[in-house]
């Protein structure tokens, strides 16, 4: 079974993130780091395929200055290999070029089942995943909690409000993996060893096919106009306990219908 | 086409950007470690302090899949790691806690290491891959009740009887992992000086009975062994040692994760500070804002940033084959009274909650007697380094 992960290298969210003022895009400067949103995937996948008795994973990204420190977390956790399309021309590109391009890109890894997280840490549009399906002609799934393979067919629960919901659907096709459902192992010594020694295959939007009008902040249909502070906070409301203090608060969480 | 990456300003918790000095598998290996501190030990580790208990059945084999145990040896499902890795890793490991990092210290570097160097075919196959996955936990048996500073004092001795079997006799004190062990390493006198045994703890005549009452390194196991006419086959000595030269070089690997791990333990407390004096508001705002505390808090970021620069020197000079045992002890000593230094003094930022295990700095301050005191204590390590500058040796 060929899997492919899509998984996207993130500034460090540890690190406090800066916007680049005259772009109002996140400053890329610094190393990147696997998004944890993604790490959920490549477990998935791993297990996938040993319980499938054989097979592979490759990891297919798009980032800036040829990164590949979050390729190489993933390559120690177990992943094969690597696809990573990295090219100037993507600066500023938007979440429909950016599926535009990894389509590409995993087209030419011809996987059974692609994955991708639900949404990234940075990012978080949550619209990746699904354009890369509508881009490759392929069926999707979203908030994928549990996946399972057999005889070309995926059976898959779909994670929902009040519990989760049992869908098939024939291979190829693209699931998104809901964050937390799995523990991502940690990459051993072994692995980190090995990972270095892995193929990443580096492309840019010219081995795809894909011309630079149609990706980087030229291609982009959207545009970041502004950015504003949040709100400050208001302060709340104290409530002295006289005894009744309880149905305060249960009244408080029934009108945000969290109870 | 790659853009260089933007200087960055200064990192309070590096502040001379000392990760330059590593490479990308250091980092990723030392980050790995962080992380499985950081979602496996943290959260939990007061609790084991307050109970004194350390949960080593689930701990072992969750380090061994990392490869941390004997991850400097080579072979026999060993990880084979550079020393440095070896160091990054006891770093870790320590800032999460002594016990934690005293466990694979004992494992690696005092029961797997003298089987790997001084061991058999035998004892090699049989030992070493179980100890590496964490299946096996080993200890290692030197210091006495009336022997300690001076392993040369020992009186735990064995003799062989005409069928060629070893008896051993005598007893154990201070031996971390005692009673939770498969297997003891245990030094003791022959006719030929001193040899080291290698013990199956269900052997008859061996005990291990826990030590109790301790304030120190209470999330690890301190036991007494008891030996009591332990009757060993002839395979059970290590065949390739027969001196106090057997230990020593053991506990020479060991001291040179503990000035690593040290490190770890002085930087886990510098934060815990600064975070603390950064949030703790008095007198209308943080007390990091008083000269006093940043006085302490600049202290022990340079304390800390210092040990980690010995540290790293230390363990390049190791993977050249350079590092001598006196360049160990420089490393253990200084790097062991830091962390010392920074605790004591970053217990008092945190005001009254620094004397509960709700936060980490009492519990690494008062761990780190014990790690002042085993692996030879400053006063030896002193001796050492006197006896190596001045040629004169204060021991005799
Ligand atoms: C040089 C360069 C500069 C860029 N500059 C900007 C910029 O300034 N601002 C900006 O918003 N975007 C920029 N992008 C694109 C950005 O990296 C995102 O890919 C894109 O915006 C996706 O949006 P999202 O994070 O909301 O994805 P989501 O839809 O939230 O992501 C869901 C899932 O899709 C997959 N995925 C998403 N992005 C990628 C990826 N890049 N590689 C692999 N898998 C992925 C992951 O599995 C992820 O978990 C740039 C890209 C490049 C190469
Ligand atoms: C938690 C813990 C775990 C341990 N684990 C192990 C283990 O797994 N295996 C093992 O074999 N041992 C272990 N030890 C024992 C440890 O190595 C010894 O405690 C250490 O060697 C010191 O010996 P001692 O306690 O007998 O002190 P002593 O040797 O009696 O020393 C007492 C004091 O006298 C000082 N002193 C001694 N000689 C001199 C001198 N020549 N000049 C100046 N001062 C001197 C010492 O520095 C010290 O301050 C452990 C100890 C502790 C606390």
């Amino acid at each position: 079974m060929k899997v492919a992960v899509c998984v996207k290298q993130i500034p460090d969210p540890a690190v406090p993130g800066e916007l680049d003022p005259s772009t109002n895009t996140l400053n890329r400067d610094d190393k990147l780091i696997l998004d944890e949103s993604d790490s959920f995937g490549v477990e998935l996948a791993l297990q996938l395929v040993e319980a499938a008795g054989g097979g592979s994973v490759t990891l297919v990204s798009m980032a800036p200055r040829s990164e590949v420190s979050g390729l190489r977390t993933a390559l120690a956790m177990g992943a094969d290999d690597a696809v990573l399309v990295s090219d100037d021309a993507l600066a500023g590109t938007d979440a429909l070029g950016t599926a535009k391009v990894l389509g590409a890109a995993l087209g030419r890894v011809e996987p059974d089942l692609i994955l991708a997280g639900v949404e990234s840490s940075d990012g978080y549009t949550g619209t990746v995943p699904e354009q890369i399906a509508g881009v490759m002609g392929i069926a999707s799934v979203t908030f994928a909690k549990k996946i399972e393979a057999s005889d070309g067919m995926l059976s898959i629960q779909r994670q929902t409000d009040d519990g989760y919901d049992e869908v098939t659907c024939p291979m190829p096709a693209l699931v998104s993996v809901t964050g937390g459902v799995v523990e991502p192992r940690y990459p051993s010594f072994k692995g980190i060893m090995a990972a270095k020694k892995k193929p990443v295959d580096q492309v840019g939007i010219a081995d795809l096919g894909i011309d630079a009008s149609a990706v980087g902040f030229a291609g982009s249909r959207q545009e970041t106009v502004a950015v504003v502070d949040a709100e400050a906070r208001e302060a709340g409301e104290i409530v002295i306990d006289e005894g009744e203090g309880f149905q305060r608060i249960a009244d408080f969480l029934a009108e945000l219908k969290v109870i | 086409m790659a853009t260089p990456l933007r200087p960055r300003k200064e990192s309070p918790r590096d502040f001379l950007a000392t990760d330059g000095l590593l490479d990308d598998d250091e980092i990723m290996l030392r980050d790995t470690v962080r992380r499985y501190v950081a979602d496996n030990i943290l959260d939990h580790v007061g609790e084991w302090f307050d109970a004194g208990t350390f949960p080593i059945k689930e701990v072992a084999p969750a380090v061994g899949k990392l490869g941390l145990l004997g991850m400097h040896l080579e072979g026999y499902g060993c990880s084979g790691s550079s020393a440095m890795m070896y160091g990054l890793a006891c770093m870790e490991l320590e800032a999460g806690d002594s016990g934690l990092r005293s466990f694979v210290s004992v494992q690696g570097s005092l029961a797997m290491f003298p089987i790997w160097a001084y061991g058999s075919e035998e004892q090699k196959e049989e030992w070493l891959p179980p100890m590496a996955a964490g299946e096996a936990i080993g200890c290692f048996g030197l210091t006495e009740p009336d022997s300690g500073s001076d392993p040369s004092s020992m009186r735990t001795h064995a003799k062989q009887d005409p069928s060629g079997d070893w008896i051993l006799n005598g007893a154990k004190m201070w031996i971390t992992n005692g009673s939770v062990a498969d297997v003891a390493v245990v030094w003791a006198r022959t006719d030929e000086g001193v040899r080291g045994f290698v013990v199956p703890t269900d052997t008859p005549g061996f005990s291990a009975p826990e030590i109790h009452r301790k304030v120190s390194l209470r999330a690890s196991v301190t036991s007494e062994l008891i030996l009591d006419n332990v009757r060993l086959p002839e395979a059970a000595v290590l065949p390739g040692v027969a001196s106090l030269r057997g230990p020593l070089s053991c506990l020479n690997e060991a001291r040179f994760g503990i000035l690593f791990g040290a490190v770890g333990a002085g930087r886990a407390c510098y934060e815990a500070a600064l975070d603390y004096a950064t949030t703790r508001i008095q007198f209308g705002g943080p007390i990091a804002r008083f000269q006093l505390t940043q006085k302490k808090l600049v202290d022990f970021m340079v304390a800390v940033q210092k040990g980690t620069l010995t540290a790293y020197h230390l363990g390049r000079l190791k993977d050249q084959d350079m590092l001598s045992p006196a360049q160990v002890s420089f490393g253990k000593m200084t790097n062991v009274q830091m962390a010392i230094d920074v605790a004591r003094e970053a217990r008092s930022i945190l005001g009254a909650n620094g004397i509960t295990t709700e936060y980490p700095v009492i519990r690494h301050m008062n761990n780190l007697e014990s790690v002042y005191t085993y692996e030879g204590t400053n006063e030896i390590h002193t001796l050492v380094m006197g006896q190596a500058i001045t040629g004169q040796n204060a021991f005799s």
